[in-house]
């Protein structure tokens, strides 16, 4: 079941153009190179899911593979917002605390109705994520630092609501918002559809609008990009925005999920969403990625998690080290491949 | 005429934010030491100082290392994982002596260096991610050596962590014998010029026959081995080692106390003694609200405003 999503997400971004000029005299391997950047991680996807479901009884029914999607569908949506930045070539390491935070203000909100529950994380993340923006746009400052930043003083803002930590608020029972959670729908979690859809919006937004395609421009080459007339610094306030809103909106509905605003969520979070999307195929340097990719790199970084979890000898830490070598071996074979496709 | 009003105006701004740049992390200080004086009790005593001293030592020696991968215009995640990976190592290799167990802490962060050293200067990754990967899985080999904390009884562990020499603990002054140390190797040896070099233009320094290569992976083994230094003197000072939280936002300790202190992020320009003081800033600060009985929420938020203003303050500045 994961195979197949994953499978058809891609196949959307496979027919379309990547946008990316083609060097003259493309050589066979120079093709082979792109086809591995682009797809590589989908294929290490379908041998790791293949390998695990022959090992393990438990691995390929369909409570596992439902839990795995439920679980992948909040990582999933903040690295969409992940992806927008990447592809101007920043970053946003403050996903994992907007995350939180998104959590804790739908719960908090729940209790004012379902509206509010919704509309408060995604108008604090999305503020914060405004002023992530206009630092790194307006003020010039390394994107990295500012979200950097920002990671910790909303994590200090959620820490400030919770009286320290102390405070769960809880998400009562048979609310709507507990049904966006918890409730299924064709036999697989809500979170799971809304992910999707949200996926193919991104797919669509980044292909095929304007604002898309001034993402590629200011990732491929800032300079050329203001040149030709694009609003560098417009788009990059949007995909900020855009990261802050998606990363509010996972929290919450994570939240709804969870049935209460857990506090603690989201360390480390920022680097599984970049890891998933490198491994995904998106270029760190900017310019060049695919949303689809990013759902892919997510999909395996959980399936790698389970099978560690399966194992069950092993412990957790494993899964740390396997994610660290695993990412390295993804971006030395990027970047030699990327190297390889600018020498041809 | 219009030109020369025009010139003046944003040259005397400009002069007051070169001002702030370099004086300002100094002139923080002493502002939080003034008004510390005046609303802290017991603040004027040695045993705060000393605690104060004690408790930014490490911070201070992570961002020497950082300072120096800075200057390279890079940047280093993983010497939180590095400091991590140095707790377990000591606890794993203590029962042969406390030298034995250094050598092999030594190793262990030489080689993550190495790694980190040999993914940007010889891979061409962008050290955000190279020191990403290592950031995560070296964390991650830390706990699978030592999945839990582990209380370390070994006198001579122990007196490194609280000994001293003339009311002068151990800690502070291996923090300063290194400062001075990496200080004299960015101004007066060659590698330290190289650095700089590297730093300001990679191609500059690579068409001007500088070992590029060779510079940026010592670069990097050096930051993680002053890293493990600092794992090892928090976990003398603990008395226990605690794979699972020693270090952790420790790389955004050590960028911070780096770039309040007056580097560029941009590379190509160092400065030690303003990391020093970028460390004791930041430290002062947190002390300041703790002492006042503000929650820890205000000082992540205090600590982020004061990141953004540092680098806000510092744009512009560096090469262009």
């Amino acid at each position: 079941m994961t195979v197949t999503k994953a499978d058809a997400s891609v196949t959307t971004a496979n027919n379309e153009p990547t946008g990316e000029t083609e060097p003259v005299g493309s050589a066979r391997s120079e093709r082979l190179s792109a086809l591995i950047q682009q797809h590589g991680a989908l294929a290490v996807l379908v041998l790791v899911s293949l390998v695990a479901s022959f090992s393990f009884d438990s691995f390929a029914t369909g409570d596992n593979v439902s839990n795995m999607a439920t679980s992948s569908a909040f990582l999933a949506i903040v690295a969409l917002g992940m992806t927008f930045v990447i592809i101007t070539g920043g970053i946003d390491l403050s996903v994992g605390s907007l995350f939180a935070l998104g959590g804790v203000l739908a719960a908090w909100g729940s209790r004012h109705g379902t509206l509010v529950a919704l509309l408060l994380p995604l108008a604090v993340c999305g503020l914060i994520g405004v002023v992530n923006g206009l630092l790194v746009a307006r003020s010039r400052l390394a994107p990295f630092i500012v979200t950097l930043a920002a990671m910790l003083g909303a994590r200090g803002l959620l820490l400030a609501i919770t009286d320290e930590g102390a405070d769960t608020f809880l998400i009562g029972k048979g609310s709507f918002l507990a049904e966006l959670g918890q409730g299924t729908t064709l036999g697989l979690g809500n979170p799971v559809w809304i992910t999707l859809a949200l996926f193919v919006a991104g797919a669509v937004v980044l292909r095929r609008t304007r604002f898309g395609q001034h993402v590629y421009a200011v990732g491929g080459n800032e300079d050329a990009a203001a040149l030709m007339g694009a609003p560098v610094a417009r788009t990059k306030i949007l995909v900020y925005t855009l990261s802050g809103l998606l990363a509010g909106l996972a929290g919450a509905l994570n939240a709804a999920w969870l049935a209460s605003g857990v506090t603690i969520l989201g360390n480390g979070m920022e680097l599984e969403a970049i890891s998933a999307v490198v491994i995904g195929g998106t270029l760190l340097t900017g310019g060049l990625g695919y949303v689809s990719g990013s759902l892919v790199g997510v999909l395996l970084l959980k399936v790698i998690q389970n099978v560690i979890n399966q194992i069950g000898s092993l412990d957790s830490s494993y899964q740390q080290v396997v994610s660290g070598a695993f990412l390295a071996v993804v971006v030395i074979a990027q970047t030699w491949l990327g190297r390889r496709r600018q020498l041809m | 005429m219009a030109e020369a009003t025009l010139r003046t105006v944003p040259l005397d701004k400009a002069r007051v934010l070169q001002w702030l740049q370099t004086y300002g992390v100094y002139a923080g200080v002493a502002a939080l030491l003034v008004v510390n004086t005046v609303i802290t009790p017991h603040f004027l005593s040695a045993e705060n100082f000393r605690t104060q001293a004690v408790q930014v030592a490490p911070v201070i020696i992570v961002a020497l290392g950082m300072a120096l991968v800075i200057g390279t215009e890079g940047v280093d995640l993983s010497v939180g994982a590095v400091m991590a990976l140095a707790a377990s190592v000591t606890a794993l290799y203590l029962g042969y002596g406390l030298l034995p167990a250094l050598l092999v802490v030594a190793l262990f962060a030489a080689a993550v260096g190495l790694a980190n050293g040999a993914l940007v200067a010889l891979v061409g990754v962008q050290p955000i991610v190279a020191t990403l990967a290592l950031m995560v899985g070296g964390r991650g080999l830390a706990l699978v050596l030592l999945p839990q904390l582990e209380d370390l009884r070994n006198p001579s562990l122990a007196s490194l962590g609280s000994g001293d020499v003339l009311g002068i603990p151990y800690l502070i002054l291996i923090a300063a014998v290194l400062a001075v140390l990496v200080a004299f190797v960015v101004r007066r040896t060659t590698f330290g010029r190289q650095l700089l070099a590297i730093g300001d233009s990679r191609p500059a320094a690579q068409l001007a026959g500088l070992p590029v290569r060779r510079v940026l992976i010592i670069v990097y083994v050096v930051c993680a081995l002053l890293a493990a230094v600092a794992g090892v003197l928090a976990t003398a000072r603990l008395q226990a080692s605690d794979p699972t939280s020693l270090g952790n936002l420790m790389e955004l300790s050590a960028i911070t106390a780096v770039v309040v202190g007056g580097t560029p992020l941009t590379g190509g320009r160092v400065n030690i003694a303003g990391t020093v003081a970028g460390a004791v800033l930041i430290q002062l600060l947190t002390a300041t609200l703790i002492k006042h009985d503000l929650p820890p929420s205000w000082t992540q938020i205090a600590q982020a405003i004061v990141i953004v203003a540092a680098v806000y303050a510092a744009r512009g500045r560096g090469k262009r």
